[in-house]
């Protein structure tokens, strides 16, 4: 009798979260995917109709779709990059014992709880091509004779961004490696000391190892993450100049939230999740190996 | 040897006070901006410290325009999704932790694809849903989408928080004749407190911070705060003394509030991935 009872209460405790999930989450998407087969404007309701793949193939012939592609892939992979190798640095750091760590922790995570909008803005001011420090510094320091626009140049636009958000993500991968760091059993080290190895050695063959499952971890939800990240690009150029930095996220929400075309909006947009199921696919098939030894 | 102690030292401190500087840096320059009078902003000199320190572009921002309004409505909806959001999770979290049942570790993993992916994909069927039940401006509306992120992720780490507590009182409250519902409230919940303390306080911050959804879904009368503050730029062109005070002003609620809660918060993260 009781055994039978009890066979019900996961369900019933799962019942509301997946009632939400289905709700907010399985029904929209699938809501997406019919979308993304429509001629689907608010500015022209009256004649959304069914265009089977036509949104899809329309997509190739945009300008700045095709752009978004190349900017996508720098934008994800310089910051993932810099934010792995900085992270990395200030993890090492940080696993060294000095005063006042604990508070030099707390500090260095504030990044990564700031509100996007707050990031985008602090940052615009800091670029401003007139009276932004960056500049006034660089000038001061004879660096420049006068001030570069950041932001507004189609070939600074991008990688300044990518500053920014290097800047964002830095923490995250710092404090995600310093867990696994403090993991590693001190023996490990003593060993290798007592035969001889130097502390270049000692990163390579033991810490670097021991730490490869969070690195590899971390660094794939960050490139979803980034990836998927919108809220910086769209507050501090929209794209521009042209669309010097457009990326694939970007180009899906503008197109639904700008020019309220949904249906090339959830085309994008579900482009952009077929690019990262297609890596996630791959990255598994790399490391399943060795996540179950 | 003293030589050798003091280069290491240089070693470990040079690089890490640049690192510190870079990521303090924006924080300090927008809070020295926020208090320094207009015409300092705009000069082509440097100077880094306020000359006539002002706290008049908080008042103006206070008192002049509606973001302590959006304030408000910020705080409500953060916290409704919050509590909504451990209410269902922790439940749903508990079964993943405490039961065997055909699916689980598909579902598990299914929760953290959903986590994944892209927050335009639900832009515009969420848009169309809330428009046919006239949601639109509605607080609620806001409330339903945040769900869509908050959801798996406070499942995920509050599974891995539940797994952490040791299952023999749980036993031992079954062997007394406890049911499901006073296990939960009695045992589970008082332990799980830090957990879903910090769990919710992740939720709110990321509510409260949350751009894109609050764009498309809210109407100029009930704004979020990152909403008003974004258009801050638009209504005080150039004014970045003022739009500074508003940042500093959104911005430190939520970091106080993870300040309090970020040893929890980071070991229940960390212990997800870090072992495996």
């Amino acid at each position: 009798m009781r055994k039978k009872s009890d066979r019900y209460v996961p369900l019933i405790l799962l019942a509301p979260a997946l009632l939400l999930v289905v709700g907010v989450i399985i029904y929209p998407i699938c809501h997406a995917i019919s979308l993304s087969f429509q001629y689907y404007k608010l500015t022209d309701f009256a004649n959304r109709r069914f265009v089977g793949l036509q949104n899809y193939v329309a997509i190739w012939q945009n300008e700045a779709f095709i752009a978004s592609l190349g900017n996508t892939v720098k934008w994800v992979v310089i910051t993932v990059s810099f934010q792995l190798l900085l992270g990395l640095g200030l993890a090492m750091l940080l696993n060294t014992p000095f005063h006042g760590r604990g508070i030099v922790r707390s500090i260095t995570l504030m990044p990564w709880v700031t509100p996007g909008v707050v990031i985008a803005l602090m940052w615009v001011w800091i670029y401003n091509g007139n009276f932004g420090i960056l500049n006034k510094c660089l000038i001061s320091l004879g660096l420049l004779d006068q001030g570069i626009p950041w932001l507004g140049s189609d070939k600074t636009a991008l990688y300044s961004q990518i500053v920014t958000m290097v800047w964002q993500g830095l923490p995250f991968f710092a404090i995600m490696i310093l867990a696994a760091l403090q993991v590693i059993p001190s023996d490990l080290y003593e060993a290798a000391e007592i035969s001889g190895a130097g502390s270049w050695q000692k990163f390579i063959y033991i810490t670097l190892p021991q730490i490869m499952p969070t690195i590899v971890t971390t660094c794939m939800l960050r490139i979803i993450w980034v990836f998927n990240n919108v809220e910086v690009l769209y507050l501090m150029t929209g794209g521009g100049p042209g669309h010097s930095s457009m990326t694939v996220s970007l180009i899906a929400y503008i197109r639904a939230q700008k020019s309220l075309d949904f249906g090339q909006g959830s085309t994008i947009a579900i482009y952009g999740t077929l690019f990262m199921i297609a890596f996630m696919a791959i990255y598994l098939k790399f490391t399943r190996g060795g996540d179950y030894e | 040897m003293k030589r050798k102690k003091q280069l290491r030292k240089a070693i470990l401190y040079l690089p890490l006070s640049v690192l510190i500087c870079f990521v303090m840096f924006p924080y300090i320059w927008t809070f020295l901006t926020s208090i320094k009078p207009t015409d300092e902003l705009y000069t082509t000199s440097i100077k880094i410290l306020p000359q006539a320190a002002t706290l008049e572009n908080y008042s103006t921002l206070f008192f002049n325009t509606d973001f302590f309004a959006s304030m408000l409505q910020s705080i409500w909806i953060a916290a409704t999704t919050s509590c909504i959001s451990m209410v269902v999770s922790s439940m749903a979290a508990y079964a993943f932790a405490r039961y065997d049942f055909p699916g689980k570790p598909i579902a598990l993993s299914g929760i953290l694809l959903l986590y994944m992916f892209p927050g335009c994909l639900y832009l515009t069927p969420l848009f169309v849903s809330f428009n046919k039940l006239k949601l639109i401006g509605s607080p609620a509306a806001l409330v339903i989408s945040y769900c869509t992120f908050t959801i798996p992720f406070s499942i995920w780490l509050l599974t891995s928080y539940i797994k952490g507590i040791p299952i023999e009182l749980e036993e031992s409250g079954k062997i007394d004749g406890a049911s499901v519902p006073q296990l939960l409230y009695f045992i589970v919940a008082p332990l799980l407190k830090p957990g879903l303390i910090a769990t919710g306080t992740y939720v709110f911050i990321n509510s409260w911070n949350e751009y894109l959804f609050a764009v498309m879904f809210t109407t100029s009368e009930n704004r979020t705060l990152p909403i008003s503050l974004a258009s801050l730029v638009g209504e005080y062109d150039l004014r970045w003394d003022i739009i500074s005070a508003g940042a500093v002003a959104a911005m430190v609620p939520v970091v106080i509030m993870f300040m309090l809660v970020q040893k929890n918060l980071v070991a229940g993260l960390t212990a997800g991935s870090v072992k495996g």
